[in-house]
């Protein structure tokens, strides 16, 4: 089974956990001011990474709080997970080997 | 408030050394900052406690880490008008939400020296008591259904779950109990 760490409660098993989309997409200060492309890409266009992946999950069977988490989409590996409001770890940290 | 539920509660299983049911309780989930929840512990006569997944108690009260924000109080049945003024008086002009969630969920004592194993047929957490001691509480799941989970004592576990899961969950774990 998948282990995910939530940083509030630890390892828990990816049941309890929902994925929450692309991380830190940052909603416009003045929306009106927005042409209908960036209002669309704000609210429509993702990033569809082969690699490393910053993305919201929430610990529904837990804690219930969001987070987020580096994941690369190419072996389904979390290489970090930080509170919302936190910046992403450093480059090093997302370097870790796979785990055996 | 007039205890409208009182005439639907039905016991859901007979006990056995395994499972039994718990008697109805008042269950008040608190939702705060930090200075909220410690109001709401002087308030009730309970420990302070940030402690992530643990649980707190007095002799007739308790308050279980939901969250970071998030706690369940849990005191007899009798009490919740109680707590519920207590609380209110304590916390008057703090931003907080006080739910009152004692009528939704049911309450079971899993226990005995294979409570343990018979939850981790529809539980993936560790149960060892190593990374699961006593007064760890969390939510989390039983089969498919969402269950709170607290360690009471070193073979002992109470269990919550929504009303409408307790057959669905009780069933899988009275199985579980004739296995093992
Ligand atoms: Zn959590």
């Amino acid at each position: 089974m998948l282990l995910i760490e939530c940083p509030y409660c630890g390892v828990r098993p990816e049941l309890e956990f929902v994925y929450g989309g692309q991380a830190h997409v940052a909603r416009p200060h003045d929306p009106a001011a927005c042409s209908d492309e960036q209002w669309a890409e704000f609210l429509y266009w993702r990033e569809n990474a082969k690699g490393v992946h910053a993305e919201r999950w929430r610990h529904t069977h837990g804690c219930g709080r969001f987070f987020n988490a580096l994941r690369d989409t190419t072996r389904d590996q979390f290489l970090a997970t930080y509170r919302v409001g936190e910046r992403p770890p450093a480059a090093s940290s997302r370097e870790r080997e796979p785990q055996p | 408030m007039v205890d409208l539920s009182s005439a639907r509660q039905q016991q859901v299983l007979a006990p056995t050394p395994l499972l039994k049911q718990l008697p109805p309780a008042a269950r008040l989930v608190l939702r705060g900052r930090s200075q909220v929840l410690a109001a709401a512990a002087d308030a009730l006569g309970l420990p302070r406690s940030e402690t992530p997944c643990r649980a707190v108690r007095s002799d007739v009260r308790a308050a279980l880490w939901l969250g970071p924000d998030e706690r369940l109080l849990l005191g007899s049945a009798d009490a919740a008008a109680e707590m519920h003024g207590l609380l209110q008086r304590a916390l008057a002009g703090m931003a907080h939400s006080l739910v009152d969630i004692g009528h939704g969920q049911v309450g079971f004592e899993v226990s005995g020296a294979r409570a343990a194993l018979a939850l981790n047929t529809g539980c993936p957490l560790d149960l060892d008591p190593a990374s699961f001691p006593p007064d760890m509480c969390t939510r989390t799941v039983f089969a498919k259904a969402q269950i709170l989970l607290w360690r009471t004592g070193a073979t002992t576990f109470r269990l919550e779950t929504a009303r409408s899961f307790a057959p669905y969950v009780t069933q899988i774990l009275a199985l579980a109990g004739r296995e093992s």
